[in-house]
């Protein structure tokens, strides 16, 4: 068969687009080299949805910034998910530095972001009680905002599935060309995929597919980024994201609540240039470490971190977005150099490259298309008797499995059961943050496991955390082996 | 809502312990909520022996020790559910569960014994740096996983910590067949019992590295190696001293955290030390009414101590639920110092203790040829040589009655280490 | 003569022991601090034993492994071989605690017996 359009890609790009796309009357998949969605750049970043004061005055980014911020909170809703604008505040901790910030906040108010202002001193502190003595004004953005990245990408995911777009995991995309006939043929691990248009979604290695048939090359370096995530009881730490006035290496070290209460603080930026290596280092921690400690006071990070991670930011040379279809290959349309405020673009960039490909395609729009889905259920908010309303429908709501983010059998079955569930320990870890607290699922994931063998029928030895190679107990033990199963 | 006098939060072997004297102590209503299918608590899974040696004058392995304690809750007639995890703890001791079958509910109890026990603390509390591939397991859950699943988390390790666990787990994976290649440990001392560093590492010829710690997790999807390195005083790698070792799995047993945050619902206070609640000669928490015992309170070497302790705070809940809420007449604070980390219980009540009272702490480093002294006041009432105390070790004072009595002016007791 | 080095497991001091054999008899024990060195070490070099643990799987119960132990020490190096002994081995549930697993393990006269209790399904 012949799509009408593959992205390569279900990263928050490529699931966006793919949401948009499934608006219309077309035949769309995604091809993803993970086991799941969000297994790249988008599933290790701050996630933050920025105000928009950052990007240069004129830019895509910009420009696409404020769309999406603008959009996050409609799309939140109609994907229950929780979002919420705590609040940006840039700090600056040199008098002689002030200046800065107004420079921000004019970039700010051209870019089209709303009430930005300046908060000086005293105020800053009464807002914010922890930030070092030295903090003597901010450029306060009350647009700015705090979500779940994983959340986000997977309710996007999930509702282009329901409206009827493909997903291939485990499904690489190597090499892509064009027939004489304007078709497009993507070689995958997976066989060969055809298609009239494709996307190209990749992440750090949109450089590669753009590369393969544009004419001006692009260059994407991934830049490092270490993270440190604290314990919840440091949630209260701060209320708003806390940066430091940007360099040009970016938006700088923060410090923010996470949408679920823990605090998070980072990125470091380190160029590197294997794609994959998202491996932290002692020094990125302890760059972070020192650096935090700038703007804030007291900020226990060794002693709170529950888990550190780092993502790599698809850096392109001219911080910029590359989207549109290229002239020398039509049908193909780039989606790439997709970096920080990525996330938070995230939906305008896909109505931006949907809206190209159906300029492209000319397609009818679907008469039944649903924009809404129901998230997981979680019943940490509920009454006792909601509770036990739910638990006598559903009795596996009544058997806690993640002790630390107290997270039941209940919500762990709806995330393996619904539109492209989850398979592995991290599948189901994104989706219901069954794992993600402080024991680091040291208690629920061998009970995780065993659902995931009952409801699937994955041979506990095969089981991964996040698939390929990465098999949790790959044998039997030695007397097992001898018995029955 | 339901009520009980005494409901006990955990059916490990405090609880177990706990529930069994508070009912000898002539308290009928008891209950005991465990979050797994059985009782026993992490017994179940450590399969090993050396349990009991205290307590039976004979050596057990843990489920075996663990079922000597439940015999005696099934023989009491103590009501238990399984499967339910107790949700929230007010400190008017509103016990808050759930499970499958009761659903959400609520109970009212008299006095509340804490016996939760305590979890390890992950990699992600380390900040070990690296990709963080499969393969990587604390030592517990790895425990659980061959002693209880049956399954094998893999064939080449390194272990991190000497800590008992990590060294029974060495051994446990070498009889599976796999190859322990190292432990590394960041101290310059082991955390574990000799009896473990022989029988468990020298037995079957593997290595175990002092002063060194883990610099480097390789594998994207799954660990494919480890690079350790020594630390030198300041517990910094030392550069130049890595070593690398191609393995499959990295165990940790670094360290056991009492597992506080129900009691945290519940207002107790905790110690910044122990990260146990902080209470008196009676096990008695800040929350009147609320006992504490066994790991939850602070985490000890030998079951058989848990028991012990676990006994008196089921006695001492049972006093309270009969005699109800009497305030202490004078509350003597116990200081630790001179290497003494922590001391438990906190206070002593002079007036309301019991005849004696032990008190159980643990050293701050590994002490040659010292001396344990107590003092009440400025007054020496206790030196106690010792030829070896280590920090993987509880010692224990007995505080009497009758000899506190005689100082009724002093207003605190120090704990510390001297010359011997 | 030969000697042979130990660590003595009596107590966390882990005296470092020297044992001097002459013709399999203990001469001499040095380095220890008390008289449980010296127990340990005679032991140790003529006799050394160990108990073994391990788990086999019980079919038909509502757990899928139970743990065992031999009921008393083995010699030491035999410990490899009461391990092979055990493979391959299943029981049926129930199972209770002291329920003889393998019968007499390798020629020691020790039995490996069941050391959990294991109800039926």
């Amino acid at each position: 068969m012949i799509y009408d359009c593959i992205i390569i890609g279900a990263g928050v790009s490529g699931s966006a687009t793919a949401r948009e796309l499934s608006k219309y009357d077309l035949n769309v998949c995604v091809l993803e080299k993970g086991e799941d969605v969000c297994s790249g750049t988008s599933k290790a970043n701050s996630a933050i949805v920025h105000a928009g004061f950052d990007a240069a005055e004129g830019s895509l980014m910009a420009k696409l910034n404020v769309e999406g911020n603008e959009m996050m909170g409609q799309l939140a809703e109609d994907l229950d998910i929780p979002f919420e604008r705590n609040g940006s505040l840039v700090v600056c901790i040199h008098e002689s530095e002030k200046g800065g910030l107004q420079d921000l906040y004019n970039r700010g108010v051209a870019n089209g972001v709303k009430d930005l202002r300046i908060v000086e001193r005293e105020e800053l502190h009464q807002m914010e009680p922890n930030l070092a003595e030295a903090a003597c004004a901010a450029l306060y953005a009350p647009t700015g905002g705090i979500i779940c990245p994983f959340m986000l990408n997977i309710a996007m995911a999930e509702n282009a599935n329901v409206n009827g777009v493909d997903f291939f995991f485990n499904t690489e995309a190597e090499d892509l060309h064009r027939d004489e006939d304007g078709i497009w043929h993507i070689r995958t691990n997976n066989g060969e995929y055809k298609t009239r248009t494709v996307v190209n979604a990749a992440g750090v290695y949109s450089d590669v597919f753009h590369n393969m048939v544009a004419d001006k090359k692009i260059h994407i370096t991934p830049r490092r980024g270490d993270y440190c995530l604290l314990d919840k009881e440091m949630g209260s730490f701060a209320k708003h994201t806390i940066f430091p006035q940007p360099t040009k290496m970016g938006k700088g070290i923060l410090v923010s609540p996470t949408i679920h209460g823990n605090l998070i603080v980072g990125p470091t930026a380190v160029d590197i240039e294997d794609k994959e290596a998202t491996a932290t280092t002692a020094d990125g921690i302890n760059d972070l470490i020192e650096k935090a400690g700038m703007h804030v006071d007291n900020l226990p990070v060794r002693r709170k971190v529950i888990t550190s991670f780092a993502g790599l930011r698809a850096h392109e040379d001219n911080h910029e977005f590359v989207i549109g279809e290229l002239k020398e290959a039509p049908g193909f349309v780039d989606c790439a150099g997709i970096e920080s405020p990525g996330l938070t673009s995230s939906p305008a960039i896909g109505e931006m490259v949907a809206d190209i490909v159906a300029g492209i395609l000319k397609p009818s729009k679907k008469a039944n298309w649903d924009g809404k889905r129901k998230g997981i259920l979680n019943p940490s908010g509920m009454s006792i008797e909601e509770r036990n309303e739910l638990i006598k429908k559903n009795p596996a709501y009544g058997q806690i499995i993640c002790r630390c983010e107290s997270i039941s059998e209940g919500e762990i079955l709806d995330a393996i059961h619904r539109p492209l569930g989850a398979r592995s320990l991290d599948g189901v870890k994104r989706r219901t943050r069954a794992g993600m607290g402080r024991c680091q699922a040291g208690f629920c994931s061998p009970r995780v496991m065993e659902i995931i063998n009952r409801e699937l029928g994955i041979p506990v030895e095969k089981i991964t955390k996040s698939g390929g190679k990465s098999v949790i107990a790959p044998e039997l033990s030695k007397n097992r082996k001898g018995g029955e199963l | 809502m339901q009520s009980y006098d005494i409901v006990v939060i955990g059916g490990g072997p405090a609880g177990l312990a706990a529930a069994a004297e508070a009912k000898k102590a002539g308290v009928d209503s008891i209950l005991i909520l465990e979050r797994d299918h059985e009782l026993g608590g992490i017994l179940n899974q450590c399969i090993h022996n050396g349990f009991g040696l205290h307590t039976f004058k004979e050596e057990l392995t843990g489920p075996e020790y663990a079922q000597r304690f439940m015999d005696e809750v099934f023989k009491l007639n103590i009501e238990y559910k399984l499967n339910t995890m107790v949700m929230d703890i007010t400190d008017t001791k509103v016990v808050t569960a759930m499970n499958k079958t009761d659903g959400m509910f609520q109970i009212q109890a008299k006095a509340v014994i804490l016996a939760m026990g305590c979890r390890e603390r992950p990699r992600g509390a380390l900040n070990i740096p690296g990709y963080r591939p499969a393969g990587i397991f604390s030592a517990g859950t790895a425990q659980r996983l061959v002693n209880i699943e049956g399954y094998m988390p893999g064939r080449e390790v390194v272990i991190l910590g000497s800590g008992d666990i990590g060294l029974i787990m060495a051994r446990r994976m070498t009889l599976e067949g796999a190859k322990v290649k190292v432990v590394a440990e960041l101290m310059p001392y082991s955390g574990g019992l000799k009896r473990n560093i022989v029988q468990c590492l020298d037995d079957y010829g593997i290595p175990l590295k002092l002063s060194h710690t883990v610099v480097d997790i390789e594998g994207k999807e799954r660990v494919e190696g480890i690079t350790i390195a020594e630390v030198g005083p300041d517990m910094k790698p030392i550069p130049g001293t890595e070593e690398h070792y191609s393995c499959d799995t990295l165990l940790l047993s670094v360290g056991l955290l009492p597992e506080n945050e129900l009691s945290k619902t519940a207002g107790v206070e905790l110690s910044g030390i122990t990260s146990g609640p902080i209470v008196n000669d009676s096990l008695e928490t800040s929350v009147e009414g609320i006992f504490a015992c066994g790991n939850v309170l602070h985490v000890h070497d030998l079951v058989d101590f848990v028991s012990q302790e676990a006994a008196n705070a089921g006695r001492n809940a049972a006093k309270y639920v009969k005699e109800g809420s009497k305030p202490a007449t004078k509350e003597i604070k116990i200081n630790a110092v001179d290497g003494v980390r922590y001391t438990v219980p906190v206070t002593v009540r002079p007036n309301e203790m019991d005849d004696t009272v032990t008190v159980r702490f643990r050293v701050g480093a590994v002490y040659k040829n010292s001396a344990v002294a107590m003092y009440f006041g400025d007054e020496q009432v206790l030196k106690r040589k010792k030829q070896i105390m280590a920090p993987g070790e509880m010692e224990e004072v007995v505080i009497k009655k009758e000899e506190l009595a005689k100082h009724p002016d002093i207003s605190d007791i120090t704990i510390k280490i001297e010359q011997a | 003569m030969e000697t042979r080095k130990l660590t003595c497991i009596g107590c966390p001091m882990g005296c470092q022991l020297t044992v001097t054999i002459d013709n399999g008899t203990v001469v001499e024990v040095t380095g220890n601090t008390c008289k449980r060195g010296d127990d340990y070490a005679r032991k140790e070099v003529t006799n050394p034993t160990r108990i073994v643990t391990s788990t086999v799987p019980v079919k038909g119960g509502r757990i899928a492994m139970v743990s065992c132990k031999t009921k008393n020490d083995i010699p030491k190096d035999k410990i490899f071989d009461c391990m092979k002994a055990i493979e391959g081995v299943e029981v049926t549930a129930p199972i209770h605690i002291g329920d003889v697993i393998v019968k007499d393990v390798c020629g020691t006269g020790v039995d490996v017996i069941a050391t959990k209790e294991v109800l039926s399904a």
